[in-house]
């Protein structure tokens, strides 16, 4: 029997025992959202690379591939992940990183991992074998379960494999460093991209501005000469900051929370209390802080935003809930989504939301 | 003819329930805006494939969102089919009215509401032509991205339910990648705000679920898009070769060198020939392919590319290079391809377009194939092609006139779509299912997958009360229609007869 029939085999199993799982790639990921105490299905058995044509931008994988190696297979021939999602350990998978839909610093600029996923194929939580989408990147026939797999944190299906677009890899990257203040950054980060200049990747902590920018030496230099800043030969920050890897991520045991909010929003009143880091110009905020729960929800929501609880203990992340709760209509579709894909609960159960 | 094409029976509306239908709209609406004579129906008989005509029994035209949530209650209420309509330029028949539902037109959402210069998003009605959102951004040096051919006078609903594609979306992405929210109302008249201005919304991405639903799921009644900062600098090749497979080439060493050019697109002798007649816009019309790549960014940037490009077309036997020498030239050489079907329509009383994607690299086993059946068939093609992204527009001429023609018409152009799935692309790339290619897509999914196609839709609309019938076939169809595609070698539903 080959991997992928094990796994159907195992849902199946499920399936007719009404018994959950709790599915696992790598295990890089095990802390993000609610884990069921369940029986484990991991993918990990599952890997390869199945098709990959670089000038066609386009690369095939089993769910258990790991990150590492799609990462230097694109390599080789100049082309990378454009998402830049972060691994978070070696181990970690495709499977687990289109599941949770985690995209790096080029995410406002280049793109989301929702953007560059073209196909998939899952086990359902029927236990049915099914291929949504395809390899190639312009597909409109049927509806697009792709995208809605895609950070839907396996609660829909067993990721099988995936298909996504990738992008070539720069001819050359840049990183500039500027001294602001924390309202001037926020809208300096936002005008970055309002000219037609080739930035990726802008952050801001400490006082200090950081953008990235790509391209040909000769662009990248007329650039740098509008937007100012001066150039670093460190382009590991961006790494570090995508695998929180910055002294700014171990300076805390307190709850890391992530807010995403929209352009331009200025600091909220308990940033200027707590560790605050900007990365996507601005429109992702990762902050340590002990503030309650329903307060730091509330001030995103009214900012137009979202506040994820993305790293805290078990019960914290169980009473306050790891993912903003969505307006009543959306959570309703949300279950009636689940009952069509997994009517037996069966999959990850909880781990996105509480009741799904 | 259209009946035929549905995937079951349909009974006409009740005489009784399309007065008391119309008494009820009255009541909301202004008289002018509840159509119900033959007269005022005509126009609203169907989309841009005309091929396929059905008489709507009642159009309703609202202009406010309490409106069409109270239409929707209504029509729930009653279990009478919504057809929702943008400006009718679909090819797939997505608009296409059914004998037994209202027409929803959405024409009257025409106003843009709000354009942010400083977060470069802009808030518009569904019924916003895709051009007015670019001409109206343009006053900040913004633009809205996708560039439908159609763009002058589809709308944005309308792009939104189709996920439309254009020939910039190589770079820029299709309309899912630059749209931000939408609001929607349900068949049980709930509004609802699907995605949202901050980044990554929480739970399942609806938003992107909602993009190629062809109006199944959802009434779109407002729409936030990205606007993008207008390049600096925008430089046009044009390159001519004596083989399809030596332009093919060439595209693939553009794209495998690193650049992504905003626009790459390819046309084949026919289409050469009949766009030069038409536009007048200087392409070789000795050559056997010609594409058209397009640079932007800032001049740094399209300097450095341009040098690659060009360096690249040569490594590749191209007979004709020419450069833009300045925008007046680069209008006049898009011209061509941008008329390639009205153009190719001169040629023909009739013509059809077809929509498959493919992986590029069988492009030319592909072309070779469609050649062959041209010739079987007695029927010319001529073609367009988004090379960048694989997606392959076969314009197939013939005169509906012609006893048969169009039924032998339609033969060829399933057959090609059925090819395109073969070498492991798609049936349609940007046009929808529709109504058209209702029978193909028993070929692209097997019947589990299409069953978990109605269970989508059921999640959102449990009684099947939006376009149904439309871009999901039932899998008696797919049996009558010969093609379930077998998982496993067991037929599925053996219960089912089979024709
Ligand atoms: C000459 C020509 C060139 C074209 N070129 C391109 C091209 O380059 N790329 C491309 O992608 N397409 C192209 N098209 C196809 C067509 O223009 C697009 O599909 C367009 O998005 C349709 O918009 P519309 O407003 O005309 O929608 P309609 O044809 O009115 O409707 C299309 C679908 O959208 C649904 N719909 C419309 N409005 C709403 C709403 N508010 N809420 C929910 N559902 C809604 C309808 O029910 C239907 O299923 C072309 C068409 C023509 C005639």
């Amino acid at each position: 029997m080959d991997s992928a029939d094990q796994i159907k085999q195992q849902v199946a199993q499920a399936f007719g025992d009404k018994s959950p799982l709790a599915i696992s790639g790598g295990g890089s990921k095990n802390f993000l959202g609610v884990r069921a105490d369940v029986a484990e299905l991991s993918t990990a058995g599952h890997h390869g690379i199945t098709s990959y044509e670089p000038s066609e931008l386009v690369i095939t994988a089993k769910a258990g591939t790991t990150l590492t190696e799609l990462r230097a297979t694109l390599a080789e021939h100049r082309q990378m992940l454009p998402f830049e999602p972060p691994a978070f350990s070696d181990s970690a998978t495709i499977g687990g990183t289109i599941a949770c839909g985690l995209s790096g610093p080029a995410r406002p600029y280049i793109g989301a991992a929702r953007d560059f996923v073209l196909g998939c194929t899952i086990i359902s939580g029927r236990a049915q074998q099914l291929v949504f989408g395809g390899q190639v990147m312009k597909n409109v026939a049927g509806y697009d379960v792709t995208r809605l797999m895609t950070g839907a944190m396996g609660t829909l299906g067993v990721l099988l494999d995936v298909s996504m677009k990738v992008l070539p890899v720069a001819e050359t990257e840049v990183t500039f460093v500027q001294q602001l203040n924390v309202d001037h950054a926020i809208t300096t980060m936002q005008s970055l991209a309002g000219k037609s200049l080739p930035v990726t990747a802008s952050a801001y902590h400490h006082g200090q501005l950081y953008y990235r920018l790509a391209g040909s030496p000769a662009a990248i230099k007329a650039a740098a000469a509008q937007l100012g800043g001066d150039a670093t030969d460190d382009n590991e920050f961006w790494y570090e900051l995508r695998e929180h890897k910055l002294d700014f991520f171990n300076q805390s045991d307190m709850p890391l929370w992530r807010l995403s909010l929209p352009a331009l929003v200025p600091e909220l009143a308990f940033e200027s209390k707590s560790a605050t880091l900007y990365d996507w110009a601005g429109t992702q905020r990762w902050i340590f802080s002990n503030a309650d729960a329903s307060l730091i929800r509330e001030m995103a929501s009214k900012a137009g935003g979202y506040a994820q609880l993305f790293r805290a203990d078990k019960d914290l992340k169980k009473s306050a809930g790891v993912n903003h709760p969505p307006a009543a209509a959306i959570m309703k579709l949300h279950r009636n989504l689940k009952r069509e894909f997994d009517p037996e609960a069966i999959l990850n159960p909880g781990r996105l939301y509480a009741e799904l | 003819m259209s009946q035929a094409l549905f995937s079951e029976p349909q009974t006409p509306l009740d005489e009784s329930v399309r007065q008391q239908l119309i008494r009820e709209f009255e009541q909301l609406l202004p008289a002018e805006s509840v159509l119900k004579d033959d007269a005022d129906l005509l126009p609203y008989e169907s989309d841009g494939l005309a091929v396929y005509r059905q008489k709507p029994p009642i159009v309703v035209l609202p202009e406010t969102t309490e409106q069409v949530q109270r239409i929707l209650t209504i029509c729930n209420e009653h279990k009478v089919p919504v057809v929702a309509r943008g400006a009718g330029t679909g090819l797939s028949g997505g608009a296409l009215p059914l004998v037994n539902g209202i027409v929803l037109g959405m024409a009257k959402f025409n106003q843009i509401i709000d354009i942010d210069e400083q977060a470069r998003t802009a808030i518009v009605q569904p019924g916003v032509r895709n051009l007015a959102i670019s001409e109206a951004a343009s006053d900040y040096d913004l633009y809205y991205a996708p560039d439908p051919s159609s763009q002058i006078a589809c709308t944005i609903g309308g792009n939104v339910a189709e996920n439309s594609g254009g020939v910039h979306c190589l770079k820029y992405g299709l309309t899912v990648h630059n749209v931000l929210q939408v609001k929607a109302v349900t068949i049980d008249g709930e509004l609802i705000t699907f995605g949202g201005t901050a980044p990554d919304c929480p739970g399942y991405d609806l938003l992107g679920l909602l993009h190629g639903s062809e109006g199944m799921l959802a009434v779109t009644v407002e729409i936030t898009v990205k606007l993008l900062p207008k390049p600096t600098s925008t430089k046009l090749l044009m390159a001519a070769f004596d083989s399809v497979q030596k332009a093919g080439d060439a595209v693939a060493s553009i794209i495998g060198s690193g650049i992504i050019p905003a626009g790459l697109e390819m046309m084949d002798k026919p289409a050469i020939i009949a766009a030069e007649a038409f536009a007048k816009c200087g392409y070789p019309t000795d050559a056997e392919a010609l594409f058209l790549c397009e640079l932007d960014g800032s001049e740094e940037e399209v300097e450095a590319q341009l040098k690659s490009v060009e360096a690249l077309i040569k490594d590749n036997d191209v007979t004709t290079l020419h450069i833009a020498a300045d925008e007046t030239e680069r209008m006049l050489l898009w011209k061509g391809r941008k008329s390639a079907f009205p153009a190719v329509g001169r040629l023909s009383p009739d013509y059809y377009c077809i929509d498959g994607t493919i992986p590029r690299r069988h492009l030319s086993t592909v072309l070779q194939r469609m050649n062959e059946w041209s010739n079987d068939y007695g029927l010319r093609i001529a073609n367009v092609f988004h090379a960048g992204d694989g997606n392959l527009h076969p314009l197939i001429l013939f005169d509906a006139n012609i006893e048969g023609e169009l039924e032998r018409t339609e033969e060829l152009g399933g057959k090609i779509l059925e090819l395109c799935v073969e070498v492991g692309g798609t049936i349609t790339g940007e046009h929808g299912v529709g109504m058209e290619k209702i029978n193909q897509m028993c070929v692209q999914f097997g019947s589990d997958e299409i069953t978990q196609f109605h269970a989508v839709k059921n999640a959102f609309d449990p009684d099947a009360l939006l376009n149904p019938g439309k871009a999901i076939p039932t899998l008696n169809r797919c049996a009558e229609f010969g093609a379930l595609h077998v998982h496993h070698g067991e037929l599925p539903h053996p219960e089912l007869e089979r024709f």
